[in-house]
């Protein structure tokens, strides 16, 4: 099923990719939130956030994105942020969020795990 | 390490805290915002959960309201605290003292296993990896507490993000008791409005009483109050007054009598026509019925002038001061209407009820005389509008009956009445000017 945020991929473990606005805030940000919650709840054990639209995340967006990695972790997937830029993953590395997801910058290819 | 790369480390150091403190204020910013925007409560409580855990990275924490009454924190909003978690956490006296004492500042949950609360609680906090509490205390009084768990770096809390913490319990504290005052001054205002309710209740149940006392005196028009107060209620809605004047004006009718009190029972009940000293003692009632009013703080002023009034006619030779048209108080105008109508269709000792169409030709040719016309007009209005359909209530059928209403007719005299009337008279140009 695909949705204004969410595209199917179409690989044996199950991986599902939302992608995040261009400003992640309370409003965006609660709407990918129960995205992810319903992929995880289809059965998804990758859940990818693509931020390749995102500028800025704020407060809030962090706030959701530990929701979102909260979720994933009861329910044994892993999280992926991917195109994440230069800024965000700054604040991503400064707040620990980096700790529990794996980030992957716009800037390269390279995926940078942090957790195994 | 060399010094090149102590320089290298301490520079990043700088800019790490530069970001740091730059992506701090701002949520504190975003956050003074939210709450001195004063939207939803309930939408402001759980925007500044996000803003607090979204500050320092932290992965779950809640935010509770005090209720002094049951001596509970009630969640308002929870992040990654699960479905478990209780939705009010009750406090014991030794427990709300020690908060207060503590003042706003965060509780390490491990080292408060003194306290009651914390003691209760302990699985509860050790499941879902609490670490801090900060008890909101505004003014002196705990309003609330935010309970925080791990931060995403796994590193304990410094003093710095206590600090922020704090500065921020303080807008969510100050929007809790904002919101708790807001509660008590609608509790209140609502208490005052049931207190005004019931005394309303109370004084209409007494004038009603008092409307009843003064009908008994009188075996042949008996419920001759409740219908002048039911009539003037009428004209008064007509006229298209407000809610408080059409009561006021049912109030005057209801009391416009109460001066028969004083009048001796034989006078008041003679199955005869009486003489001269026995009308002059009658005629004392509307006077006597001033001087009964008066004292008392109606809530409409005009209710003494109506019973003092009401025997007025536009014509000047009325009672008891032959008072001339615009003289006359409007009030006492319309009970005199409402009076003289019940009068002519109600049996007296010594007459039978007068038949409908008669009475409506008689407020005709009195309109301008006795009655103000623009009175007799909303009176017609009001029975033909019953007769029509238009209005709901049947009140005119019930206070004269079916027969009356029925007259064959009745509708057509009543639409003729009303083209004949003039808006003013003759006299009422000349009385006065």
């Amino acid at each position: 099923m695909e949705t204004q945020f969410t595209r199917a991929v179409p690989t044996e473990n199950k991986t599902a990719v939302v992608f995040a606005g261009d400003y992640l805030n309370k409003l965006t940000g609660e709407k990918i939130e129960r995205e992810c919650k319903l992929r995880l709840d289809e059965g998804c054990t990758e859940l990818v956030v693509n931020f390749s639209q995102t500028e800025i995340v704020n407060s809030i967006g962090v706030s959701i994105l530990l929701g979102v990695i909260d979720s994933a972790a009861n329910a044994g997937a892993r999280v992926i942020f991917s195109e994440v830029n230069e800024d965000t993953v700054e604040l991503f590395d400064m707040l620990g969020v980096s700790k529990h997801a794996a980030i992957v910058k716009t800037t390269s290819n390279e995926r940078r795990t942090t957790i195994e | 390490m060399k010094i090149q790369d102590f320089r290298q480390v301490n520079l990043r150091e700088v800019a790490e805290n530069k970001n740091k403190i730059v992506h701090t204020f701002g949520a504190l910013a975003e956050l003074g915002y939210e709450v001195a925007n004063k939207g939803n409560f309930q939408e402001t409580i759980r925007t500044s959960l996000h803003l607090v855990l979204g500050s320092l990275g932290i992965m779950r924490g809640g935010v509770a309201r005090y209720s002094r009454f049951e001596h509970e924190l009630n969640m308002l909003a929870v992040r990654g605290l699960g479905e478990n978690f209780p939705l009010s956490l009750s406090l014991c006296y030794e427990d709300e003292r020690q908060f207060l004492t503590n003042g706003l500042h965060p509780i390490e949950i491990c080292k408060a296993s003194v306290l009651p609360f914390f003691q209760v609680y302990d699985r509860t906090f050790e499941t879902t990896r609490l670490q801090l509490m900060l008890p909101l205390v505004i003014r002196d009084e705990t309003v609330g507490a935010v309970v925080l768990g791990e931060k995403a770096t796994g590193e304990p809390y410094t003093s710095y993000d206590k600090e922020i913490i704090c500065a921020m319990g303080r807008h969510i504290g100050g929007a809790i008791a904002q919101r708790n005052m807001l509660a008590e001054l609608e509790r209140r205002s609502d208490e005052n409005r049931k207190l005004y309710e019931n005394l309303h209740m109370t004084y209409n149940d007494t004038v009603q009483a008092f409307a009843a006392a003064i009908d008994c005196k009188d075996k042949y028009t008996e419920g001759h109050s409740v219908r002048v107060g039911k009539y003037s209620e009428i004209i008064g809605t007509e006229l298209g007054w407000g809610e408080d004047e059409v009561e006021g004006a049912a109030v005057a009718g209801y009391l416009h009598d109460v001066g028969k009190l004083t009048v001796e029972r034989k006078i008041i009940n003679a199955p005869y026509r009486i003489n001269a000293k026995e009308s002059a003692e009658l005629n004392k009632h509307p006077a006597i019925g001033f001087e009964i009013l008066s004292p008392i703080h109606h809530p409409y002023t005009d209710v003494p002038l109506a019973a003092k009034y009401h025997h007025e006619r536009l014509d000047g030779h009325g009672y008891p001061d032959g008072l001339y048209d615009r003289q006359i108080p409007y009030i006492a105008k319309i009970v005199n209407l409402a009076d003289s109508f019940d009068a002519m269709t109600t049996d007296r000792p010594y007459r039978r009820r007068r038949p409908a169409n008669e009475v409506f030709e008689d407020l005709q040719r009195n309109s301008g005389k006795q009655f103000a016309p623009e009175i007799v007009s909303a009176f017609f209005r009001g029975m033909l509008k019953e007769l029509n359909g238009e209005s709901k209530k049947k009140e005119f059928r019930k206070l004269l009956g079916r027969e009356f209403m029925e007259t064959e007719g009745l509708a057509i005299s009543l639409k003729n009445a009303l083209n004949g009337m003039m808006p003013t008279s003759k006299l009422t140009m000349i009385g006065l000017d």
